[in-house]
């Protein structure tokens, strides 16, 4: 078939694309609930490329039919129903989504297998049904229009995400996870509040009519205010975004690789993908240019203060997950380059797509270098036995592959060219410095220099030390390195994609990204 | 004032009383009740909300709309309830103790 | 200052009193019972505000459910943790009084100045509600207009089932919930475990079915049903079934993939997911509330039995 007939077709099927692509990983959980044993590992690893091929689906409607794609679920129209949606932001997070679950799915086959024979075992069950469980949490943050059934969304991704945290039963784990869920739990009901606000202000929850009805003539109602200062509050904590991130790094440390590759790469983008959504979809420009500076110190915080204590962990995955606290600040410094009062002014808006794109690459890179590097600790780990970093000296003879894809992943991370890092980055340091903004262009910089650090400690003894590598006590599994490779190419080939190829992600908004058509 | 205000006073007051004893209290059960004050402070506050809209049209009811997602919410919030509690008792039963600033610490 | 003010203001401040005690109470259990009083006058604050839906819901599961779940960790509490160590410090204190009051206060005048007239759905909801078959408006919404809502909260029990399964101690898996062991027989327990179910189910069944067109449906419905079961489990009456069971699976997911079911046969039968065919509208809805009833029953009772724990020494010989 032609690819232009295939297209039409894919556009004909439109908003239903979006209800599979919320139903597939719903139904195929219940199927593998109900069914058990070895049937739920199969049903996982049959969904992965399933839902990898509605994702790209979906991306390629967006894309061919130039619109976002939209559906009122049971033919109610907002605000007395409920309507999906996705541009071209919401898009490319389905497609991360979807890539990063087939990795993990696949790198988790070796720990998770379940026994042959009739019986089913705790880990194995557990670990294939929360694994589809987070997918339909994921896919459900990102399509959704309307408030409510966001939260309905953001509390299944808390339902999914924490016992995958606290598999392996010990007490430190499960005391991580219990602080985890008191933090996630406390970052809802916020959300929840403000949702209930905005909803008693302007009697709906779906987000394009609430813009309508707050970019209107009417002035602002102040439970408008509030509701969005409580709901970014709420969801700062979910993203563990600088001084609330004191939940994540004790719940990586016990994690499964698989677990903690999930929990950094996806389930903390989804809250920080509801912030944008709130400041730049729902409240007025110019709240937005006040919290964004809010927003953005806390991210320059979170930048500097991450990368400090990265540099004085003892273990490998807490290195990591430090990482993870440094990276996420990054993308706290969109807020004040999209909504400047110097862009905001010029009615051509000229860096904006830049900084769009520089934030959503920089999303979709950390996803896949994180994920990576986190499943190459796990590999390390489960083959030495631990991963202090300190007798970490010479792993690099060892396990080549599975330190390459370590190293270049992190090559993504610190910005250096050629990486999908590196592009993110500089869009962002250009941004700031044509806007003139240029104490943010110091963050990113000394960001950079403290990333650059902590993996030189260690990537230089790893492959540099002297001394005999140490005896690994597994051997490792190639077709696992083969995909942490693989993610770790995609973080690292994002860089090598021209700058057009990203016209997705302007999609379904103006050039600013502040406010709807 | 009316009966409709004065309540949603007091969900007002039930949030901020929720707020302080989630951060303050000791030891997670004292948590998890204080994390139930401060949901049933935020769906008074909708139930006021709710009942505001009903009032304005049909002089008596409330608006379905928020108490069907009030509905949901209560649910929601035991089905958390119980999965804290389950990851309590856990924690007692590898440790016998609930006080899980301390053990989270223990490995860092 | 009409009479019926005045008994607002009081119920409004022993909530507020009610609430205090929970949080400054020096013994757990103490804590947990004032919770308990306090959801059973949330129930009342309900019926005040017009809604009885919101009331049955919230005295079957906010007060109920959550009670029993809280006073079954609360006596198992070992005698040193029974009572609070040392609060916070007192800048932790004053810091988080300071948030919290800010918070409060920002509500509160949140509170008095939303807009008048209010905004509401309730002239549309009564507009549409026709084409459900159904009458009781809050079961309109939850079961036709903002339907995934509702089959996305039933999937979050499934959710939660798995993670309290998942926190299964060692050779616990595909064993029977360990959380309700029977109390002694003759107690005043037993003897309410026999004489309340039969009325129980009686009135869970009949939530579910006036919930159509009364106050009422298959959340309060299934929450009476789960409390009943719950109740004849502590008496030893039965036992909770092993999670390996499939047929107890089947139980757990029938209401959420049955309602799946319907909304994508809405695609061809109605022209869009989760739309009903207008002739069959009710039939349909009342088959997918039957299955929800017995679905929630199921994970609200699994919920407060926990985890799967392999059997004493004891039970292994009956």
């Amino acid at each position: 078939m032609d690819l232009s007939v295939m297209l039409d077709h894919l556009l004909a099927v439109g908003g239903n694309l979006l209800v599979l692509a919320l139903m597939l990983p719903v139904a195929s959980l219940m199927l593998a609930f109900a069914l058990g044993g070895r049937h739920a590992e199969r049903i996982a690893l049959m969904t992965l490329p399933l839902g990898l091929a509605i994702a790209v689906a979906i991306a390629a409607a967006v894309l061919y039919g130039d619109a976002p794609l939209h559906t009122d679920l049971g033919g109610w129209a907002p605000p007395l129903g409920v309507a999906l949606r996705a541009d071209g932001l919401s898009a490319i997070m389905l497609l991360t989504t979807a890539v990063v679950m087939v990795a993990v799915g696949l790198f988790a086959r070796a720990d998770f297998q379940a026994p042959r024979g009739a019986t089913e075992t705790r880990a194995s069950f557990a670990f294939w049904t929360l694994l589809l469980a987070l997918w339909a949490a994921l896919n459900a943050v990102f399509l959704g229009e309307d408030l409510f059934n966001l939260y309905v969304a953001l509390e299944l991704l808390t339902f999914a995400a924490i016992p995958l945290v606290c598999l392996d039963g010990r007490a430190p784990t499960l005391a991580a996870a219990l602080r985890y869920l008191m933090f996630a739990l406390l970052g809802s009901v916020l959300y929840l509040l403000g949702a209930a606000l905005f909803y008693g202000a302007y009697g709906t929850l779906d987000i394009g009519q609430l813009a309508a009805r707050i970019g209107g003539d009417d002035p602002l109602e102040p439970a408008a205010l509030i509701a969005a200062a409580l709901m970014t509050a709420g969801l700062a904590a979910k993203t563990a975004l600088f001084p609330v991130h004191l939940w994540l790094p004790p719940a990586h440390a016990g994690a499964p690789a698989a677990a903690s590759a999930l929990l950094s790469a996806l389930a903390v983008k989804a809250s920080f993908f509801l912030i944008l959504r709130i400041w730049f979809d729902v409240m007025p420009e110019l709240l937005a240019q006040m919290a964004a500076q809010i927003l953005a110190a806390l991210g320059a915080a979170a930048i500097l203060f991450g990368g400090v204590l990265a540099l004085r962990q003892a273990r490998l995955k807490m290195l990591i997950a430090y990482s993870t606290i440094a990276q996420l600040g990054y993308l706290f410094l969109v807020f004040p380059l999209v909504a400047s009062p110097e862009t905001a002014s010029l009615a051509e808006l000229r860096n904006a797509p830049g900084v769009w794109t520089g934030g959503v690459l920089q999303l979709v890179s950390h996803a896949c270098a994180k994920a990576a590097m986190f499943m190459a600790a796990g590999l390390i780990a489960a083959s030495l036995g631990h991963d202090r970093i300190q007798d970490l000296g010479g792993i690099g003879r060892a396990l080549p592959m599975t330190l390459f894809a370590f190293g270049i992943a992190g090559l993504s991370l610190m910005g250096l060219p050629p990486s999908g890092g590196f592009m993110a980055k500089w869009l962002l340091l250009s941004a700031a410095l044509q806007s003139g903004q240029w104490w943010w262009m110091l963050v990113i910089l000394a960001g950079g220099l403290l990333t650059g650090a902590y993996l030189y400690r260690v990537l230089a003894p790893a492959l540099f030390a002297q001394n005999p590598p140490p005896a690994p006590v597994k051997p490792v599994d190639r077709s696992r390195e083969w995909v942490v490779l693989g993610l770790a190419l995609i973080s690292v080939l994002l860089g090598l994609v021209p700058l057009s190829a990203f016209s997705l992600i302007q999609i379904g908004r103006d050039v600013s990204g502040i406010g709807l058509p | 004032m009316t009966a409709v205000t004065l309540f949603g006073l007091c969900g007002a007051a039930l949030v901020g009383l929720g707020l302080y004893g989630l951060i303050v209290l000791p030891g997670a059960l004292r948590r998890i009740i204080a994390f139930n004050l401060l949901g049933s402070g935020v769906f008074l506050l909708f139930g006021v909300i709710a009942r505001r809209g009903g009032g304005a049209i049909a002089g008596t009811g409330s608006d379905p709309v928020p108490q069907a997602l009030i509905i949901t919410g209560l649910v929601v919030a035991f089905a958390a309830t119980a999965l804290a509690v389950a990851l309590l008792r856990r924690l007692l039963q590898e440790t016998g103790r609930d006080d899980w600033d301390e053990a989270g610490e223990a490995d860092r | 200052m009409s009479a019926a003010l005045i008994v607002d203001l009081g119920l409004a401040l022993s909530i507020l009193g009610l609430g205090v005690w929970t949080v400054a109470a020096r013994s757990h259990n103490g804590a947990v019972v004032g919770y308990i009083a306090y959801g059973l006058l949330v129930a009342l604050v309900w019926v005040r505000l017009a809604a009885v839906d919101v009331a049955l819901t919230e005295a079957a599961i906010g007060s109920g459910l959550t009670g029993l779940l809280l006073l079954g960790v609360a006596t198992r509490l070992p005698r040193s943790a029974r009572q609070p160590s040392p609060t916070a410090g007192r800048w932790t204190r004053l810091l988080a009084g300071v948030l919290s009051a800010t918070v409060a206060g920002g509500l509160a005048a949140v509170v008095l100045l939303l807009p008048d007239p209010a905004p509401t759905l309730a002239p549309s909801v009564a507009a549409n509600l026709p084409a459900t078959g159904l009458g009781n408006p809050v079961t309109g919404v939850l079961i036709a207009f903002r339907a995934i809502d509702t089959l996305l909260e039933s999937v979050v029990l499934v959710f939660a089932i798995i993670g309290v399964w998942s926190l299964a101690p060692k050779d616990g898996w595909g064993e029977r919930p360990g959380w309700l062991r029977p109390a002694p027989l003759g107690s005043a327990l037993t003897l309410l475990a026999q004489l309340l179910p039969p009325i129980g189910i009686l009135v869970g069944i009949h939530l579910f079915w006036t919930g159509a067109n009364a106050p009422g449906g298959a959340f309060q419905g299934g929450a009476v049903l789960a409390a009943m079961w719950v109740l004849a489990m502590i008496a030893g009456l039965t036992r909770p079934p092993a999670v390996s069971r499939r047929r107890l699976r089947l139980v757990l997911v029938i209401g959420p993939a049955l309602f799946l079911a319907v909304g994508v046969a809405g695609i061809w039968l109605a022209g869009d997911f989760l739309a009903y065919p207008v002739a069959y509208a009710k039939p349909l809805i009342l088959v997918i509330e039957a299955a929800l009833t017995l679905s929630i029953a199921a994970a609200l009772g699994l919920l407060l039995a926990g985890p799967p724990e392999a059997p004493s020494a004891a039970e292994r010989q009956p």
